[in-house]
């Protein structure tokens, strides 16, 4: 049980982690992401990839969606975005990977800005048309800007170079996708230690007393939509680095989708929602594909008969979350961190 | 006290009118609030008392009229521009940020006067830090203690009864560092005790940090006991104002009040007044 932790200057209360063991378990996360690579085989390593790029680009619609109350359903289309401005950098120009990876973040935010002009006037399900139509007139971009995009046949890229090094193994991209994912989140979580990320809550809470705090609305929201596409076109960057193939098909709308789940099931608002919502929504689909491989020897044609299953249960997870946990999987965590603070005098 | 004096009041309202649609809520409206003065408008249910606020923190534009700050008029501003000049304002329902804790609540008064940019928060160096420090220590030391709501400050500001919920917004317009403070009833729905608190408060704010006070109320005894100035709306008109005894005695006030029936008649052989 821990007991009530005196701290005796403002800096040391107002810290990311507020307590050593906090510390100790961090630093730890750490060693364990540092570790995992030689301790996996590829499959798993691929698995990790996908999820930190998910990660990365689900806490960026966090930012817009969960801390700003601005709904986007233009995720996708942001991270193509960067896919693309990656893929034209490092085919035509050959530029350094994180000079591109920060490029595709930058005209990605461009786009943000764009699309979240309207956002002054419609809120709700009527923003979130504007950017599903926004998504498809990228999507119409993507696939009929023939000299820059290739068109439908899409854009295959070589690998990131290093040193020299190319980084065409899932074993190598992890060292590039994992720590600008870390920075990313660590970032996000700074953000809303900041005064303007209390704005964005703000306006999220109550546009109008935000107003007469002194709150330009349209200025933070398009703040708000910039740095959300920011780490999308960053993630989609990586994307791009990873697969190594960029078509228009690469970013449809069902990934907008995908990721406001992600940050739904994980916690809306939080810095751990999209972390842990982004790994469950990548990994539940692969954990179950295990599960109906395990029960092959057994079950007569399993692949065939449970496939279907699969998705059902997936599809069912995420009902039950909606229902039994809306704070989501952020709020499970907290209440199992109370427990263990509490116990054993209180279970 | 208020009347006559040579200096610029610190807000001068000139012949506002507003109307929605065919509604006038608002006719030529003409006071002013003298500098580190306690200022009330009172009036009916309906009467435009929190029109003539929205008006003033521009939520509001005005069919005609006038308000200046200080001397320059404030007409053109938005409300976050007019925020950043040192108007601070609380609302009647409480517009708190439910989502975040009092503290953070009580910070984001502050908003407008930090300079901590969007790369300078990502990474929480220099600037930010420093500012935030700083805010901090000032938040803590000028407002919280102040206010005495040490106790509450990591609370959720939706577990929190109504009462302490009305002082978190004082506390919040405090951390603007306000020139001119304003008040919706700042004081409704509370009991006897939570509305003493309250107008010490608010007492305390005028004496030691010098904010002048326009304050809207139902609360008689208070308005008339901290009042320098009282201003009565009747239909969106100012049918009376100036110290808060003789705006009792008026007699077009009685009748807003009372209706000019029996009652009014009553109250005006009791107390005297002029009829």
């Amino acid at each position: 049980m821990r007991i009530g932790a005196a701290r005796q200057t403002y800096a040391a209360d107002e810290a990311l982690f507020e307590t050593t063991v906090q510390r100790a378990w961090f630093a730890g996360l750490l060693a364990a992401l540092v570790a995992f690579p030689f301790m996996a085989d590829a499959y798993w390593l691929y698995l990790a990839c996908l999820v930190a790029i998910n990660v990365a680009s689900a806490t960026g619609l966090n930012i817009l969606t969960g801390y700003t109350g601005l709904v986007s359903l233009g995720q996708a289309a942001f991270m193509g975005i960067g896919a693309y401005t990656v893929a034209v950098l490092e085919i035509r120009f050959g530029t350094p990977f994180l000079l591109n990876l920060v490029a595709a973040g930058l005209l990605a935010a461009a786009g943000g800005i764009l699309v979240g002009i309207p956002s002054l006037r419609v809120k709700g399900l009527y923003l979130a048309i504007a950017t599903i139509a926004a998504s498809f007139i990228l999507h119409f971009v993507f696939a009929n800007w023939t000299s820059v995009t290739n068109g439908v046949t899409g854009l295959s890229m070589p690998p990131a170079r290093l040193f020299g090094v190319a980084l065409d193994t899932s074993f190598r991209m992890y060292w590039l996708i994992v720590p600008v994912t870390v920075l990313m989140v660590m970032g996000a979580a700074n953000l809303f230690r900041t005064r303007i990320g209390r704005a964005f809550i703000a306006i999220r809470d109550r546009d109008i007393s935000a107003e007469v705090l002194g709150i330009p609305l349209l200025r933070y929201k398009l703040m708000s939509f910039a740095l959300s596409s920011f780490y999308a076109g960053v993630a989609g960057g990586l994307w791009a680095y990873f697969f190594r193939v960029v078509t228009p098909e690469s970013f449809p709308l069902v990934m907008s989708i995908f990721y406001l789940a992600a940050i739904i099931v994980g916690g809306m608002g939080t810095i751990l929602g999209p972390i842990l919502g982004a790994a469950f929504m990548t990994m539940v689909p692969e954990v179950l594909k295990l599960g109906v491989g395990w029960l092959s020897p057994w079950v007569p044609d399993a692949v065939a008969l449970l496939s279907p299953v699969r998705t059902i249960v997936f599809g069912a997870l995420i009902v039950g979350f909606l229902v039994f946990e809306p704070q989501g999987l952020a709020e499970i965590w907290r209440r199992v961190r109370r427990f263990f603070h509490l116990w054993p005098f209180k279970t | 006290m208020t009347e006559g004096v040579a200096v610029t009041p610190a807000l001068e309202i000139e012949g506002v009118s507003l109307s929605f649609g065919g509604l006038r809520a608002l006719t030529d409206v003409t006071f002013s609030v003298a500098e580190g003065s306690i200022t009330s408008v009172i009036g009916p249910n309906g009467a435009g008392k929190t029109s003539l606020f929205n008006a003033i923190s521009g939520f509001y534009k005005p069919d005609k009229g006038s308000i200046r700050f200080h001397g320059a008029a404030i007409d053109r501003l938005h409300a976050p521009e007019r925020a950043r000049l040192g108007l601070a304002r609380t609302f009647q329902n409480i517009a708190l940020f439910r989502g975040m804790t009092v503290l953070d609540n009580i910070k984001l008064g502050r908003h407008a006067h930090m300079r901590t940019g969007l790369i300078d928060a990502l990474f929480y160096f220099g600037r930010a830090r420093r500012e935030e420090m700083a805010l901090r220590a000032e938040v803590e030391q000028r407002i919280i203690d102040f206010l005495e709501i040490d106790h509450i400050r990591k609370a959720s500001v939706a577990a929190l009864p109504y009462g302490l919920r009305k002082r978190v917004e004082l506390a919040r317009a405090l951390a603007m560092r306000p020139k001119i403070l304003m008040l919706d009833e700042p004081v409704a729905g509370m009991n006897r005790e939570e509305t003493e608190d309250m107008a010490r408060f608010i007492l305390d704010v005028k004496e030691e940090w010098g904010t002048t006070i326009l304050m809207v109320e139902h609360d008689m005894g208070m308005v008339m006991d901290i009042s320098d100035h009282v201003v009565v709306l009747n239909f969106g008109q100012v049918i009376a104002q100036g110290l808060p005894a003789e705006v009792q005695r008026d007699s077009a006030v009685i009748d807003a009040y009372l209706g000019s029936g029996d009652v009014g008649d009553l109250r005006r052989r009791l107390t005297g007044a002029a009829a």
